[in-house]
């Protein structure tokens, strides 16, 4: 699964922190994404993953430090710039347009990706071709049968799963993805694994994803990053992450059956 | 007091689906759609008849009703689609006004040319205004419309030389209606025509705009301008824009009302004028495109019925709407178009 080489970096992080008062929440983190790879980030809980997160997406703005996507420096950035550049994200919590329908909800998106809302052409016209777009990507994460239903009144899981047609529907070639199966059933978070490894494997997207679940963790990644108290712990692929004595000390414990894939 | 952030969210608008695929809710929606068609149908050819079917008075309360419900409705493409409550819409109608009123007592241009005018000038003001106000939030940017309202009516009420002060721009008559077709516009039933063919006309491109892609992303910024930004949206230039459209359309409201009035006067800039539209929307029901009209007919009605019983006017409005602000939150109308469809 993992095409990238140490030349061909999507996304760099460079000494990025993030100070709020005297507390560093993440503390001069280095980081080097390769395109087509899926790389988990895990940590216990305050580790700095969402606020991390929050940094790559625009959402908080770093105290030091600088993030490059493809050569470009974004740095700062307000989120819908970096959107377009074509980075997307989900949330922990579900975030999406609860009043609209599915199928509107990846409309929103479909319709920021290609400017429609923006032309004055399109100030009193709605675009067939935009819904067209949201049902066929609906239809590739089976989501068709709810497209017509308000997105308020589904179940959580498809609510997740909603977000991440959302998160897709801008063509991003890099995915943040924040614990996409918190909250989740067996059975969905099986359906998210196997999309997201579907997904990988297309070829189109980079995926980094944040997840408590270790056997998703182990089952998708190609390299894991472990946060601690706001610092890099360690990064390797998991065969490396998994022998690391720092890791099974700081974070893993001694719970090693939870880990085994 | 604890001010709840959904104190200034607006109900939910309605979101039928654009094309009639085939669910329960998709035929629900078709079959609510005809009946909204037919009332709309019958709704039109009354309106039209009415200067014949209707006392002579009623003719100056329809089209009072009209204008309203064109500002009303403008209003609520910044209140309920993309979810900014703004006390200062009255700024626009204003302008709009002096506009038409200035244009026709210096000029006497005709009616269509004082309009085009009006929407631009109103259209410039909201750009400007708007350009500050969408920075803030929630119970911010709603003050600082009000501050801009006040502002705009100090202007009118103090800057004599030109807007002629307390008093007012009056003494103007409209002359021709413009592309060589030759009305007497002086005679208020075909005033009221004029009023209606423009008000139908600008209601259905409003309409047609919050059906729009634009429309589409500004119900989506009211429920989660967040989640909208991190799709690659510039939240705020779609603000200001549906801020600066609706105070194009408010600009052509208070162009089309100083012919009727005769006057235009720092009355309406007043932020109490701005109030105005608030609760006529909140009276029809802010969740359906529709709704500030009917919130504006039973407001002008509720007003004339009222005033000739008791001077308490304001009295019995208030318990009115205090009613429907605890009991029917959506809405006259948006009460009644849900309980049909719960109905159903």
């Amino acid at each position: 699964m993992m095409a990238g080489t140490e030349t061909d970096i999507i996304l760099q992080a460079k000494n990025v922190g993030k100070r709020f008062g005297g507390v560093a929440a993440v503390a001069d983190v280095d980081l080097d994404v390769y395109r087509h790879e899926t790389l988990a980030i895990i940590g216990p809980n305050g580790a700095g993953k969402t606020t991390f997160y929050n940094l790559l997406s625009g959402r908080m703005q770093p105290t030091s430090g600088t993030i490059l996507f493809e050569g470009q420096d974004i740095t700062g950035m307000p989120p819908h710039r970096i959107s377009r550049l074509g980075i997307s994200r989900s949330f922990q919590i579900n975030n999406i347009f609860e009043e609209m329908t599915v199928r509107e909800n990846v409309e929103v998106a479909v319709t920021a990706l290609r400017g429609d809302g923006r032309r004055w052409a399109n100030l009193a016209s709605r675009n067939v071709a935009v819904q067209d777009e949201a049902d066929e990507l609906l239809s590739r994460l089976s989501l068709s049968a709810l497209s017509d239903q308000r997105a308020g009144v589904i179940s959580y899981g498809d609510k997740r799963l909603v977000e991440i047609a959302v998160v897709l529907a801008t063509r991003p070639r890099l995915v943040l993805l924040d614990e996409p199966t918190a909250g989740m059933t067996p059975d969905e978070t099986q359906r998210v694994v196997q999309l997201i490894k579907s997904l990988g494997n297309s070829g189109d997207y980079t995926f980094v994803i944040t997840e408590h679940d270790m056997n998703v963790v182990f089952g998708l990644a190609d390299r894991i990053l472990v946060m601690h108290r706001g610092q890099r712990l360690v990064l390797g692929t998991p065969e490396e992450v998994r022998a690391h004595p720092e890791v099974r000390r700081a974070y893993l414990g001694t719970a090693d059956e939870e880990m085994a894939p | 007091m604890h001010i709840q952030d959904k104190t200034l969210t607006p109900p939910n608008v309605d979101t039928e689906s654009v094309n009639g695929r085939s669910d329960q809710r998709a035929v629900q929606g078709g079959w609510l759609k005809q009946g909204v068609w037919a009332i709309a149908a019958v709704t039109m050819v009354l309106l039209v008849a009415l200067p014949w079917i209707a006392p002579y008075f009623y003719i100056f309360i329809a089209t009072e009703v009209l204008i309203l419900g064109l500002l009303a409705a403008s209003f609520n493409l910044v209140f309920g689609y993309t979810g900014m409550l703004s006390f200062g819409h009255a700024a626009f109608y204003g302008i709009g006004s002096y506009a038409v009123a200035m244009l026709l007592q210096s000029f006497q241009w005709p009616l269509l040319a004082c309009l085009l005018v009006a929407v631009v000038v109103a259209t410039i003001l909201a750009l400007i205004i708007g350009f500050f106000c969408v920075r803030l939030n929630e119970v911010y940017f709603a003050m600082l419309t009000l501050a801009f309202g006040m502002m705009v009516f100090s202007i009118a009420h103090q800057w004599r030389s030109v807007t002629n002060g307390s008093d007012g721009i009056a003494g103007f008559t409209v002359g021709s209606f413009g592309l060589g077709i030759n009305l007497q516009l002086g005679n208020p039933s075909v005033y009221y025509h004029v009023v209606l063919v423009i008000v139908v006309a600008a209601s259905a491109l409003l309409y047609l705009i919050c059906r729009s892609s634009f429309g589409l992303i500004l119900r989506a910024i009211r429920q989660n301008p967040e989640r909208v930004a991190f799709c690659g949206i510039n939240v705020r230039a779609y603000r200001l824009a549906a801020f600066t459209v609706a105070g194009a359309f408010a600009g052509l409201a208070g162009g089309l009302m100083a012919p009727f009035l005769r006057i235009a006067s720092p009355e309406l800039l007043h932020w109490s004028m701005s109030a105005e539209p608030v609760l006529m929307t909140i009276l029809g029901g802010s969740g359906y495109f529709l709704g500030p009209f009917v919130g504006a007919g039973m407001f002008v009605l509720l007003e004339t019925w009222i005033t000739s019983m008791t001077q308490a006017w304001m009295l019995v409005l208030g318990i009115i709407l205090a009613f429907m602000v605890m009991f029917f939150r959506r809405g006259l109308l948006g009460t009644i178009l849900d309980w049909i469809l719960e109905r159903k």
